[in-house]
C-alpha cells in the first residue's frame, strides 16, 4: 500500500463489450479508476455493474468479451479469478464467500493457507492465527482468530472478507454492496475503515445503491446505464448530490417500449392487504414486512417500486400461503370477502396466483413438458376423479401457446430447452390456466430480451382488460412507470410512499426510497 | 424405418435386455446346460424375481418423488415375513386375517418412515438406514433365532399355485388366456390411435405402430406358449401384472401421480403450484412400506419359511433395478415399465449364471459391474443428446 502518485491511473477499462448470445450485457463501457480513490459505481439493477466487476476479475475469461483492461500500466488478459488476485484485484461479493462452521482464522487463509516452512501440505497453525490477529487489529476487530464466523455478526464477517483480501495482498479492492445488509452503525464504521484505507493508498471500487454513502465517501462516481457508461463525476470535493446521480442513473427517454393500455381500472376493489407484518424466518425478531396495506382494482396494474431486499417479494410470498416467513399477520379480502390464505392451493381456490422471479429455480420444472408445466397448478381443472384427461391437458396447453405465442416444437418439448423469454411465457401460462383474478407479477421480465418483454406486457393489459388485477413487483422503474395505473414504492419492510401513474416519475420514486424515514426515526415522531 | 431406429434407441434398455437374453440363451445351449427358454425355466424366472419387481415399483416411487431410497425394505420383508410366520403357523391364525395384519404392519412402518422424512425433515437415507437396522432386529426378536416353516397350503395356494388346478388343462386354458390378452391388446391399441385420429391428434407413423404391436403380441404369445408347456399360467404372475398396471396407471394417468414427478423436478416449484409435497412424500413411504410387505407375503411363500437372513440384500436389487431401468437419482424420471424391466434384467443375469454354473462370487460382481455400466451410459447418453 504505497502511495505514488495521485493521478495516475491504477485501472483502465476500454470499450468493454459483453454479449450472453444475442444479450448484449455491456456495450462498450469505459472506466478509469485513479490510485489511491474510492471509485463508486453505480447504476440501476440490471444495468450491468457486475457483468462489469465480473469481467474484470476473470470469472468471464479473456476472449468471452471485447475491449482492454489495463491495470498498473500493463494490459491484463485474465483467464480465471486467481489470475486477477496474482495481481492483487479482490473482489468482495454482496453474498459473503465464508464457511459458516469454520473459524475467522482458517476462513481468512482458506485457498491461500499458511504453511510449515519443510511442507506446503501441512499447517503452520501458530502462524496462521497470528497472522490472522494482525489482520483483524488492521480492520479493527478484537474478537478471537478461533471463532466460528457463524458465530460473529454480518457486518464483522463483511469485515473479515476485507481482511481476507488484505492478506492477499490487495492492490484494486471491490466492494459489491458491502452494505447492503448492513445496520447504519456498521455502515458508517466500514465505510471509515475504507477511507483509513485510502488514506494509506488502497484503491477500491465500491457498488452500491445506497447514494448517501457515496457522496459521503467517493472521489469518483461512474454512472451506468443499459451496459454502457454514461458519465464519470468528480466528487473529490464531496458536493455531488444525490438527485444529480439519480438523474444520471434514471436519465433515458421513455419511448414507446410499452403498448398503449385502452382499458381503465374501476373502482371495484378486488385485493385488499391490511396491515400485514411479517417475521423473517431465521431471524424472528426481525420484521420483513411492516404493517403493509394495498389494494387492487379490478383492472388495475398496480407496481410495487424499491431496491432488491426491500421485502417485495416476501411481502408477496407470505400473502401466497404463507410461503415465507414467520409469524405473519394481517388481513387479506378478496372480493370483497376476508379470507384466510394458509396454503398454496388456499390461494389458487381464492383465485390469486403468484408468479415467481426465480423461473428456474421455483417457477418451472425444467425436466417436464410444456403441457405438464402449464397445468400443474390447476390438474383438478384437467382431470376427473383424480384421473388426468390428458386430451383436455393439451388443448388447453396449446390454446395458450398460441395466445402467448410461445415458441417451440411443440407443447411436448420440455421446458429446459426454451429461451429465457418463452420459458417465462410457459411460466404465465401455467397460472392464467388456474383461471386467477389476481396475478402478483413478481419482476415478470427479468432477464429477456426486448421484444418478449413487449409480449409480456401486452399480455399485462389483455389480464386487465378481462378484469383481473395485477401487481406487479419490479426493480425496472421505467417498467413500472411505463406499466402500471398507481404505484406503491416500498423500502426496508414498509410502504413508503404512493402514487398515482401521473404524479410518479422515476426521480420521485427514488427519492421516496432514499428520503424515507428510518423505522426508528419514524417511531420517535 | 427411421421411426423404428428412432423406437429402439427410446428403448435401448429393452434392446439390451434381449441381446443378454440371447447371449445367455447362445452360451447355455453351446455348453449344453439346457435352455434359459425352457418352460419350466421361464416359470422359475418369474417367480424368482416376482418380489424383486414388487418392491422396485415402489422404491421407483420413492426416488421420482427427490431422489430418496429406502434401504429398509428387506428388513420390513423379513419382519412381516416373521410375523406371517408367527400368525399362520405358530399361532394358526385364519390366513385371511394374518395377511391384512401383515399388510396393515408394512402400512405401519412406512408411515413410521414418512412421518421422520416428510415432516421432521430428516434425510432418508439416514432414516430408512435406522430402520434397516431396526427392524431387523425387531424380526431376528420375533423369530427367537430361528427359521418358521412350513405353511399350510391354504396360505400358498394365493401365492405358488397355477391356474388351472390341473396340469392336464394348463395348454388349452393358459392359450386361450393368451389369446384373450392379446385380443384385448389390439382392441385397446386400435381404439386408442381411432379416437385420436377422431380428435384430430398427431398419431405415430404406422410403420413403428405395426412394429410395436408386433413384438408386443410376439412376447405375449411367446410367453403364453411357454407356460401353457408348464403348469400354466402362475398366480403370483396375476398378482405381478395387477400391481404393475395400477401403479403405471397412477404414475401416469392420475394427479397424484403427476405431482410426484413435479415433486422430483423441482420441489420449490412444485410447493409454489400447489402440491403438498410433504403429503405426497409421506404416502411414497408408506406405500413403500405397504408393497415390502407384499413383497414379504410373496417371498415366505416361494421358500415355504420365514428365516431371520429373509430379505437380505432386496433393498439394493429394488434400487439397483431402477436406475438400471433408468430413473434418476436426482429424482424427476423414471418409469414403473423401466423398473420393471430393470429388474427382470437383474434377474436374467442371475437366472443365467446360475444355469451356467458361475460361481456366486462372481455373479455379483457382475451385477456390480451391470449396474455401473447401466447408469453411465444413461448419463453420457443424456450428456450428448444436449
Amino acid at each position: 500500500m504505497e502511495n505514488t502518485s495521485n493521478s495516475k491511473n491504477l485501472l483502465e477499462m476500454r470499450n468493454i463489450v459483453k454479449r450472453f448470445g444475442k444479450v448484449t450485457a455491456l456495450s462498450g463501457v469505459n472506466l478509469s479508476v485513479r490510485q489511491g480513490e474510492v471509485h463508486a459505481l453505480v447504476g440501476e439493477n440490471g444495468a450491468g455493474k457486475s457483468t462489469l466487476m465480473n469481467v474484470l476479475s476473470g470469472i468471464y475469461p479473456y476472449g468471452s468479451y471485447e475491449g482492454e483492461i489495463i491495470f498498473d500500466g500493463k494490459p491484463c488478459r485474465f483467464k480465471n479469478i486467481p489470475d486477477s488476485e496474482r495481481e492483487g484485484i479482490v473482489i468482495i461479493h454482496q453474498e459473503l464467500a465464508l464457511v459458516p462452521f469454520l473459524s475467522i482464522a482458517e476462513n481468512m487463509f482458506l485457498g491461500n493457507e499458511r504453511t510449515q516452512s519443510f511442507s506446503s501440505k501441512v499447517m503452520d497453525w501458530p502462524r496462521t492465527f497470528a497472522r490472522a490477529r494482525e489482520l483483524l487489529d488492521i480492520v479493527g476487530l478484537t474478537e478471537d482468530p478461533r471463532t466460528l464466523i457463524k458465530d460473529i455478526s454480518v457486518g464483522k464477517q463483511q469485515l473479515i472478507e476485507i481482511a481476507k483480501a488484505i492478506s492477499k495482498n490487495v492492490r484494486l479492492l471491490i466492494l459489491d454492496e458491502p452494505t447492503a445488509s448492513l445496520n447504519e452503525v456498521d455502515s458508517k464504521k466500514l465505510l471509515d475503515l475504507l477511507a483509513k484505507f485510502r488514506e494509506q493508498g488502497m484503491t477500491s471500487i465500491l457498488i452500491s445503491h445506497k447514494l448517501n454513502e457515496i457522496s459521503y465517501i467517493a472521489n469518483s462516481i461512474t454512472v451506468i446505464r443499459d451496459g454502457a457508461t454514461i458519465e464519470t463525476l468528480d466528487n473529490s470535493n464531496h458536493d455531488v448530490s444525490e438527485s444529480r446521480i439519480i438523474s444520471g442513473m434514471v436519465g433515458r427517454a421513455l419511448t414507446d417500449r410499452f403498448p398503449k393500455r385502452e382499458t381503465k381500472p374501476s373502482s371495484e376493489v378486488l385485493m385488499e392487504v391490511r396491515n400485514w407484518t411479517v417475521h423473517n424466518p431465521l431471524t424472528p425478531e426481525r420484521k420483513t414486512c411492516d404493517n403493509v396495506s394495498i389494494v387492487v382494482h379490478k383492472g388495475e396494474v398496480v407496481g410495487m417500486s424499491g431496491l432488491m431486499g426491500a421485502g417485495r417479494t416476501e411481502f408477496a410470498r407470505s400473502v401466497f400461503g404463507r410461503m415465507y416467513g414467520v409469524n405473519a399477520s394481517g388481513q387479506v379480502f378478496l372480493n370483497g370477502k376476508e379470507v384466510k390464505l394458509p396454503t398454496v392451493t388456499s390461494c389458487i381456490k381464492h383465485g390469486l396466483a403468484y408468479v415467481t422471479e426465480d423461473r428456474k429455480g421455483d417457477g418451472l420444472v425444467l425436466m417436464n413438458s410444456i403441457v405438464h408445466n402449464t397445468t400443474l397448478a390447476n390438474l383438478p381443472g384437467v382431470s376427473n376423479h383424480g384421473i388426468l384427461d390428458k386430451d383436455a391437458e393439451k388443448a388447453g396447453a396449446e390454446t395458450l401457446r398460441e395466445e402467448l405465442n410461445t415458441k417451440c416444437e411443440s407443447v411436448q418439448q420440455d421446458v429446459g430447452n426454451l429461451s429465457g423469454g418463452n420459458q417465462q411465457k410457459v411460466l404465465l401460462s401455467k397460472w392464467i390456466f388456474a383461471e386467477p383474478d389476481v396475478l402478483i407479477l413478481d419482476e415478470p421480465t427479468r432477464g429477456i430480451d426486448v421484444g418478449a418483454k413487449y409480449e409480456i406486457y401486452c399480455l399485462i393489459n389483455k389480464l386487465v382488460a378481462q378484469g383481473k388485477g395485477v401487481l406487479m413487483i419490479s426493480s425496472e422503474l421505467p417498467e413500472i412507470l411505463g406499466m402500471c395505473d398507481r404505484i406503491y414504492v416500498m423500502n426496508e419492510g414498509r410502504i413508503v410512499a404512493e402514487m398515482p401513474r401521473e404524479q410518479a416519475s422515476q426521480e420521485s420514486i427514488m427519492s421516496a426510497i432514499l428520503k424515507s424515514p428510518k423505522p426508528e426515526a419514524k417511531a420517535s415522531a | 424405418m427411421n421411426q423404428i431406429t428412432d423406437m429402439l434407441k427410446r428403448n435401448s434398455l429393452l434392446l439390451a435386455l434381449v441381446v443378454v437374453m440371447v447371449l445367455f440363451e447362445v452360451t447355455i445351449r453351446a455348453t449344453g446346460h439346457g435352455s434359459m427358454f425352457s418352460p419350466s425355466n421361464f416359470t422359475n424366472i418369474i417367480s424368482q424375481n416376482s418380489y424383486v419387481i414388487i418392491m422396485a415399483v415402489g422404491m421407483l416411487f420413492c426416488i421420482i418423488g427427490c431422489g430418496n431410497i429406502d434401504l429398509s425394505v428387506g428388513s420390513i420383508v423379513c419382519l412381516v415375513g416373521a410375523i406371517a410366520g408367527t400368525l399362520i403357523v405358530n399361532l394358526e391364525c385364519n390366513v385371511y386375517l394374518s395377511i391384512i395384519i401383515c399388510l396393515g404392519i408394512g402400512i405401519l412402518i412406512g408411515a413410521w418412515h414418512g412421518l421422520w422424512i416428510a415432516y421432521v425433515h430428516i434425510p432418508s437415507f439416514i432414516v430408512t438406514l435406522a430402520g434397516m437396522m431396526l427392524f431387523r432386529g425387531i424380526a431376528l426378536l420375533v423369530l427367537g433365532g430361528l427359521t418358521i416353516s412350513p405353511f399350510p397350503p391354504e396360505y400358498l395356494q394365493y401365492f405358488t399355485s397355477f391356474m388351472p388346478k390341473h396340469r392336464v388343462d394348463a395348454p388349452t386354458v393358459t392359450m386361450i388366456i393368451t389369446a384373450v390378452m392379446c385380443l384385448v391388446y389390439i382392441g385397446i391399441v386400435l381404439w386408442s390411435r381411432k379416437s385420436k385420429q377422431r380428435k384430430g391428434y398427431e398419431v405415430e407413423p404406422v410403420s413403428s405402430f405395426a412394429f410395436k404391436m408386433v413384438i408386443v403380441l410376439f412376447a405375449l404369445i411367446g410367453s403364453g406358449w411357454l407356460l401353457s408347456q408348464n403348469k400354466g399360467i402362475p398366480v403370483i404372475l396375476i398378482l405381478l401384472v395387477v400391481i404393475v398396471a395400477v401403479y403405471a396407471f397412477i404414475a401416469n394417468e392420475t394427479i397424484t401421480g403427476r405431482r410426484l414427478y413435479a415433486l422430483g423436478g423441482n420441489e420449490k416449484a412444485a410447493k409454489l403450484s400447489g402440491v403438498n409435497t410433504s403429503r405426497i412424500l409421506f404416502m411414497t413411504y408408506v406405500n413403500m412400506g405397504f408393497l415390502s410387505a407384499v413383497a414379504a407375503l410373496v417371498c415366505v411363500a416361494r421358500f415355504n419359511s420365514a428365516a431371520p437372513t429373509a430379505g437380505t440384500g432386496y433393498e439394493l436389487d429394488a434400487i439397483g433395478a431402477c436406475f438400471i431401468g433408468g430413473a434418476s437419482a436426482y429424482g424427476g424420471v423414471g418409469t414403473v415399465g423401466g423398473a420393471v424391466i430393470g429388474a427382470v434384467f437383474m434377474g436374467v443375469l442371475n437366472n443365467g449364471m446360475s444355469i451356467l454354473g458361475i460361481d456366486a462370487n462372481w455373479q455379483r460382481t457382475v451385477k456390480g459391474a451391470v449396474l455401473l455400466i447401466a447408469v453411465v451410459i444413461d448419463v453420457l447418453s443424456k450428456k450428448r443428446a444436449r
